[in-house]
């Protein structure tokens, strides 16, 4: 091949892979056009299926992502990558839910999607054994770290009762918008840890939590003004005790769940009381729920809220 | 090209395994570790037979190619000499007399030192060991440095190839050893050459007797030679006489920079045959010798009956003190919580030389030097803190790089059943129990559920500890905020016992609906 033929070649795949992405951004425009008729909920609750296939039904219920990802935004999806466990001990977000949500970032337009969380295993062990990082990536969103104080911001919460600022995770302060992903667990402290408690993730100092009244600071955490979009609760594998980090298999109940709310009390109160079935665990014990209430982060009465249920 | 062959085959080999110390990311597979392994004082320690011989025959067919090829110190000090030589023009060695005496005396010292159990003197000369603590201490700190500056620019165009490394101090005593070491071995190199291998080295004494011995050796052709004493000038071990073509063996690191310097060429790498022999080397090295001097042992004992006097005075006052100034409510740790593996502190103490890889290597930066935590032969050797975090339950990288066996590979199933330490709770100091609000940050932590949570007043629940199925990790420890004094915190143990695992079942449930 002489140079000008190579020249030509290398001008011509350029141009194709220029139309190629052309298309592609074309069809999402249409595509967001079509499903904005989708009825909406306050609550989505789907049982029996596979992480991705529960999610995709929520959220088509929930009018799509495109009403809560805006085209150009930078999201930030913050699961739980708390622990050095394999997703089979269901100590972690579900790799394949926290993978969908971001193909649907994407799809809805995101300029980039980041995620992150603060563990409390080793850091490098628990995103690699968690199978999060590398699900991520492949979905194609940059996997950034959070073992040291230097990424974190502080920010006032003014509404915070025992908990007046905190030191956030620049990738939640920066972004334009972010999505909750917890997995629904027993915790020894908080009795239970789902979209609230997620919040631990996201803050630097969390010894200051537990040494100022855990589950109200808890509650005030969520009362940063940066609010997430969506709340999706992973209840595929539920972590029933010895919780957060699980002892042996036995801990762990397959029990299909997922709940997605922009009504971050709501979509507790709903997940504790899906617990509730497989261990008893009465709400008043999972204190911060109420004491979120009383901030007025929103409410534990779900016969107000249009609820949509969907069992597959 | 002989001595080109050294040169590429040691720059690679150090390279290697100072970023075996060094890389914190995994680049390098586990398997490297055969680099620590293939060194001699912890193939010895490690009784790794197929090694020990391998380096025996290495060194009775080509001499000291160890000293000069695989080991890092001698490699460091070559790097150091040849760094002289680029400051000071005219740079030449000078041909001197063996120091056998001394070479003998601390080698002796060694052993007995080591047979009656006190590694410390072994580690502290073991070349590799000092190499090892040199990279931990001194060069890691500044590679680290180095990863977060390159961080710092990449992160800033949003590229995350890098993330940052805390740097943390990891004992004062083994970094000043550590420096004394660079500093001081450099200097000699940077003087004489390779003076450390031929005086303190226990190594170097050890493979430079079988040397004397080997078949491949370094040899006058007298029929071109002429005495003019150039290759004198460039042998960093002094051990090669012109004036009289004599060369001392035991010295000699078969570095060939000899035979590279000679102009017309009159010295050779060749097989020493039987007849031969006797001529080129007529009377051994040890007959340069002078009588030994007479030691004056009653000062030595006294100047070191002084030092560890000193130590321990200072040792009991600062006892002393705390008791009087802090509470109650403070507990320290009474016995040194070993790493996993170490079975027990005399296995510990007589394996372990120091090297301080397992520290480099731990993940979780939860391993550190002692100071004076398992006695004085127990300075150096890697014990658990908990400071910037805590033992991972299913890691297992200490025992798996340990070169010498100090720290017993274990399989994560052995792992789970080793028990390192065992946790004490002081209610006092728990935060459910003073300030009655949740916490649960230990029992979250707790790999093992040696730390529960159970009811406590109203919907509050307090920890409850089971020490005999604890693993001692310091999830617990680490995690606890309670402040000035935590409230929990592991009790190492002389012994590591076998804790049982218990086969739990699992309760079949099934889930009809939503539940609300």
């Amino acid at each position: 091949m002489d140079r000008r033929n190579f020249l030509k070649a290398i001008a011509l795949s350029g141009a194709t892979l220029t139309t190629i992405k052309d298309a592609e951004a074309m069809s999402i425009l249409t595509q967001s056009f079509q499903t904005t008729q989708a009825a909406k909920y306050d609550l989505v609750a789907v049982m029996g299926g596979e992480p991705e296939v529960m999610f995709r039904k929520a959220i088509t219920e929930m009018g799509g992502m495109k009403n809560f990802i805006n085209k150009g935004d930078k999201v930030c999806v913050k699961p739980n990558i708390g622990w050095d466990q394999p997703p089979e001990m269901g100590a972690d977000t579900n790799p394949k839910l926290v993978a969908e949500i971001i193909k649907q970032c994407f799809d809805a337009g995101a300029r980039e999607v980041v995620v992150f969380d603060h563990p409390c295993d080793e850091w490098r062990r628990c995103y690699t054994n968690s199978g999060i990082e590398a699900a991520a990536k492949a979905a194609g969103a940059k996997v950034v770290p959070a073992h040291q104080e230097s990424y974190y911001k502080e920010v006032s919460v003014p509404k915070g009762k025992n908990l007046k600022s905190a030191k956030i995770h620049e990738a939640i302060v920066d972004s334009d918008k972010w999505i909750n992903v917890p997995c629904l667990k027993n915790h020894g402290g908080a009795q239970l840890t789902i979209s609230m408690k997620n919040y631990m993730g996201i803050v630097w100092d969390r010894g200051y939590f537990h040494a100022h009244d855990l589950q109200q600071c808890i509650a005030d955490i969520c009362a940063y003004e940066k609010r997430p979009v969506l709340n999706v609760v992973d209840a595929y594998r539920i972590m029933k005790t010895n919780g957060p980090r699980g002892k042996s298999p036995s801990d762990v109940v397959l029990a299909k769940g997922l709940f997605i709310s922009q009504d971050i009390v709501a979509v507790d109160t709903a997940a504790a009381n899906f617990f509730n079935q497989v261990r008893e665990m009465p709400i008043e014990k999972v204190k911060h729920i109420a004491n979120a209430q009383a901030l007025g982060l929103g409410t534990m009465n779900l016969d107000s809220l249009k609820i949509k249920r969907i069992k597959i | 090209m002989l001595k080109k062959i050294r040169v590429i085959v040691s720059l690679v080999l150090v390279s290697l395994i100072t970023l075996y110390f060094l890389d914190f990311r995994g680049f390098l597979p586990q398997r490297f570790s055969f680099l620590a392994e293939i060194q001699f004082i912890p193939a010895v320690l490690a009784l790794n037979v197929g090694i020990i011989v391998a380096l025996v025959m290495l060194t009775l067919i080509f001499g000291r190619i160890y000293c000069s090829s695989v080991c890092p110190m001698g490699i460091y000090q070559d790097v150091v000499a040849g760094l002289s030589k680029k400051f000071t023009k005219k740079k030449r060695y000078t041909y001197s007399k063996a120091k056998t005496v001394l070479r003998w005396s601390v080698l002796a010292a060694v052993v007995i030192t080591f047979l009656f159990g006190f590694t410390f003197l072994l580690g502290l000369l073991d070349p590799y060991g000092a190499y090892g603590r040199m990279v931990t201490h001194l060069f890691r700190p500044a590679y680290l440095a180095g990863n977060n500056v390159l961080e710092a620019i990449f992160t800033s165009f949003g590229n995350y190839t890098f993330y940052k490394v805390a740097i943390y101090g990891l004992g004062l005593f083994s970094t000043i050893i550590a420096l004394i070491t660079l500093a001081g071995i450099g200097l000699l190199a940077w003087r004489n050459g390779r003076t450390y291998c031929n005086t303190l080295c226990p190594v170097g004494t050890v493979l430079g007797f079988l040397s004397r011995f080997s078949f491949f050796k370094i040899q006058f052709k007298d029929d071109k030679c002429n005495s003019c004493g150039l290759c004198t000038m460039k042998c960093k071990a002094s051990c090669l006489d012109a004036k009289n073509k004599k060369i001392d063996y035991s010295r000699c690191v078969t570095c060939f920079n000899c035979i590279e310097s000679c102009n017309r060429d009159a010295i050779k790498y060749a097989p020493v045959l039987p007849r031969r022999k006797r001529i080129v080397n007529p009377m051994p090295a040890y007959s340069y010798d002078k009588p030994a001097k007479s030691v004056d042992s009653s000062k030595r004992r006294f100047l070191s009956a002084t030092v560890l006097t000193a130590i321990a005075a200072g040792n009991l006052i600062a006892q002393e003190t705390a008791g009087k100034l802090l509470p109650k409510k403070e507990l320290k740790r009474q016995t040194p919580i070993a790493p996993p593996g170490a079975i027990d502190f005399d296995h510990l103490r007589e394996k372990c030389i120091s090297c301080h890889l397992c520290v480099s290597k731990c993940p979780s930066h939860v391993i550190k030097p002692a100071f004076l935590e398992y006695g004085l032969g127990g300075m150096m050797q890697p014990l658990l803190y908990f400071d910037h975090g805590f033992c991972n339950y299913d890691c297992t990288i200490c025992g798996d790089v340990c070169p010498t066996g100090a720290l017993k590979p274990l399989t994560v199933e052995e792992k789970h059943q080793t028990q390192m330490g065992q946790v004490h709770f002081i209610l006092e100091n728990c935060i459910v129990y003073y300030d009655e609000t949740s916490c649960g940050a230990c029992s979250e932590h707790c790999p093992t559920q040696a730390v529960s949570m159970v009811p406590y007043k109203g919907a509050l629940t307090i920890p409850h500890i089971e020490p005999s199925i604890c693993v001692g990790c310091g999830g617990c420890e680490s995690i606890c905020p309670a402040i000035p004094y935590k409230a929990i915190y592991v009790e190492g143990l002389e012994t590591q016992n076998r804790i049982e695992i218990k086969e739990e079942k699992a309760e079949e449930i099934e889930i009809e609906g939503f539940g609300f």
